[in-house]
């Protein structure tokens, strides 16, 4: 079953002085009840921004410029005021990347679940203490910490505790999807590993929806069960997370996974990424990926190619995944291929 | 005036560089408030970096790495132990002499947003170190900075120059940060997490500068990391910091090939095993 549905969403950071980017563009995601999905990209590329307008946290001087967001069949993207607040119980939660730093200083942890719980009572129901604490303690439980954690304040936990007290936070109210936005980058490594872990236990068991949003994807690889590669504020490639390593994939994909090898290896080569992602406030005209891509041709300065079926999924490229809507794209993706197993 | 190089004689200097050697170096923190006790950061560390080497100095959080850092550039001093910089026994200097030695030993920190100062173009950041140090005039250290700005590929560095911080990437701003820690043709960088605030797409290039550096100016580098594909690209010799004391240590692809103690062991199960099952890296 469909939970999520995305079509053409566009958001623009439009300053009140100063120039207008455009940080997410045309972008469609459909995401089904209990998919566990990952959005990778460089900073910048807009993936944050993406998850923030999914789930309708976009503050000046952001703006959802046009889409649709429907989310159970509901179009949250023309929700306001109370209806949106409504929708946020048993709807959709975001896990920030700050989330360790986003805890109120001065109020102990019951307060805030006490919080959340209490702005979101149904009209005439009563949320007494007793119950918060009760639930507090069900909900540290699940991301493996003890009730005694309930009395403490944040500067008495751990960085990877307080970001296991704003999950269990996204959980107070049983979303049916989580946005994890970047939930371990501020982490030591060893932390980051339980805290996934963590992550993809409460998924499985609880079967909500997720979108792990990450410049890692290794970490995305190894939690998700699919990946969408962001890049310039497109989505320009969408596969089942097994199937990324390996294959041929958008030359961008390929890129990031170069990026990564094992320490233990013999041999490493380490090739990052030349070049910078474009400006996003100047006009983009053919492929973003174009200025930086080794598999360039002349129809990618002209034509920013559409998504179209590579492999498992789907990828936005003119060379690998050439598409009918794009006249000549297929014979170029030929021509390349040609090229190649003469060079070999 | 210092008596420093004047910079020119980037080329070849491995000769010069003494080595660093740190011997039975331990830092104790008094607690203080209910119960004070004591903390032991550092526990009787010794290890030796020679001239023109890369080590690579790994550990968690809390593990005692940042610590150990500070003690080697002096801004702390340890309790017990002694820090040798060639005849310069860097945990007695005075307030004078820790200012030259900051000319020969420069530090390169995790966080490029909070290290430099935003209301300061890159030039300005770069040209201070040529000042202070090696005694150059504006004029003078105008030419240098673009050279250094090159040397860290922010090309064309006349763009870069006029730059405030949040006009850069993080990427970029980390190599600003690593052009003002040369600017004064240090013998010694110590480089604390430089690459974890960044993108992993931008991690390899900032390494690969790094290296690349360190082979052509014959530096000396410690590199401070919890990511071991760094410490394994960057260094030839790594040493594993738990608990503030030193559990492993020897030439890196060894030490992560045969891992003996158990927190190499957790550090590389946190390597993400898609990358773990195909041991050269992705297929290509």
């Amino acid at each position: 079953m469909t939970l999520l549905d995305v079509k053409g969403v566009n958001v623009v950071y439009e300053p009140s002085r100063g120039t207008r980017i455009w940080s997410v563009r045309d972008v469609d995601v459909e995401l089904k009840q209990g998919e566990f999905a990952g959005l990778v990209g460089e900073s910048g590329c807009g993936k944050s921004t993406l998850g923030f307008a999914l789930t309708r946290m976009l503050r000046a001087p952001a703006r959802l410029e046009n889409g649709v967001i429907r989310f159970d069949g509901v179009d949250v993207a023309s929700l306001t005021g109370e209806a949106l607040r409504r929708q946020r119980r048993n709807g959709f939660a975001i896990v920030l990347q700050s989330g360790m730093n986003a805890l109120n200083p001065v109020r102990n942890v019951e307060h805030h679940f006490g919080d959340i719980l209490k702005a979101h009572v149904r009209s005439g129901e009563h949320y007494p203490a007793a119950a918060v604490r009760r639930r507090g303690a069900e909900l540290l439980g699940k991301v493996g910490l003890e009730a005694g954690v309930l009395g403490k304040f944040p500067f008495e936990l751990s960085g990877g505790m307080r970001q296991r007290v704003s999950i269990a936070m996204a959980l107070a109210l049983e979303p049916r999807m989580i946005v994890f936005d970047e939930p371990t980058t501020a982490l030591d490594v060893i932390v980051q590993k339980a805290v996934m872990k963590t992550i993809q236990d409460l998924q499985r068991d609880n079967q909500f929806s997720a979108i792990l949003i990450s410049h890692d994807l290794g970490i995305v690889l190894e939690a998700t069960n699919r990946v969408m590669v962001m890049y310039a504020g497109r989505i320009v490639e969408d596969q089942p997370s097994k199937e990324l390593v390996g294959g041929l994939h958008h030359p961008y994909t390929e890129a990031l996974l170069r990026c990564y090898a094992d320490p233990r290896a013999e041999e490493i080569h380490l090739a990052g990424i030349p070049g910078t992602p474009p400006d996003l406030s100047l006009p983009q005209s053919g492929c973003s990926f174009a200025p930086r891509c080794p598999l360039v041709q002349d129809i990618c300065w002209k034509v920013d190619p559409p998504l179209a079926p590579l492999g498992h999924g789907l990828a936005a490229c003119h060379v690998r995944a050439p598409s009918d809507k794009v006249p000549g794209a297929k014979a170029v993706a030929a021509k390349v291929a040609a090229s190649k197993v003469a060079a070999t | 005036m210092t008596q420093m190089p004047n910079g020119q004689s980037a080329q070849g200097k491995a000769s010069s560089v003494p080595p660093v050697v740190i011997d039975g170096v331990s830092k104790i923190y008094r607690l203080r408030g209910r119960g004070s006790g004591t903390f032991t950061a550092v526990d009787n560390v010794s290890f030796t970096i020679p001239p023109g080497s890369a080590i690579g100095l790994v550990g968690a959080s809390g593990s005692g790495k940042s610590t150990l850092a500070k003690m080697i550039t002096g801004s702390e001093r340890p309790t017990s132990g002694s820090i040798k910089f060639g005849d310069l026994a860097v945990e007695n200097l005075s307030s004078s002499e820790l200012r030259k030695y900051h000319g020969r030993a420069q530090m390169v920190f995790q966080d490029p947003y909070a290290a430099l100062n935003p209301l300061h173009t890159v030039a300005y950041t770069v040209t201070r170190p040529l000042q202070n140090f090696l005694g150059m005039s504006a004029a003078q250290a105008r030419d240098r900075v673009l050279e250094l700005l090159e040397t860290v590929g922010l090309t064309p560095p006349s763009q870069y120059a006029g730059k405030l911080p949040h006009q850069l990437s993080g990427g970029q701003r980390q190599r600003v940060v690593i052009a003002r820690a040369l600017a004064c043709d240090p013998e010694l960088v110590v480089a604390d997490e430089p690459v974890s605030m960044l993108d992993v797409s931008l991690r390899a290039g900032v390494l690969k500068l790094l290296a690349d550096l360190r082979a052509k100016r014959g530096l000396s580098l410690l590199y401070i990391t919890h990511d071991l594909l760094g410490a394994r690209v960057i260094s030839d010799e790594i040493l594993v910091l738990h608990q503030g004391k030193v559990v492993e240590q020897g030439p890196t692809k060894y030490v992560l090939q045969h891992p003996k103690h158990e927190y190499t062991m957790q550090l590389l199960d946190a390597v993400a095993t898609p990358f773990a099952a195909v041991s050269a890296g992705p297929n290509h």
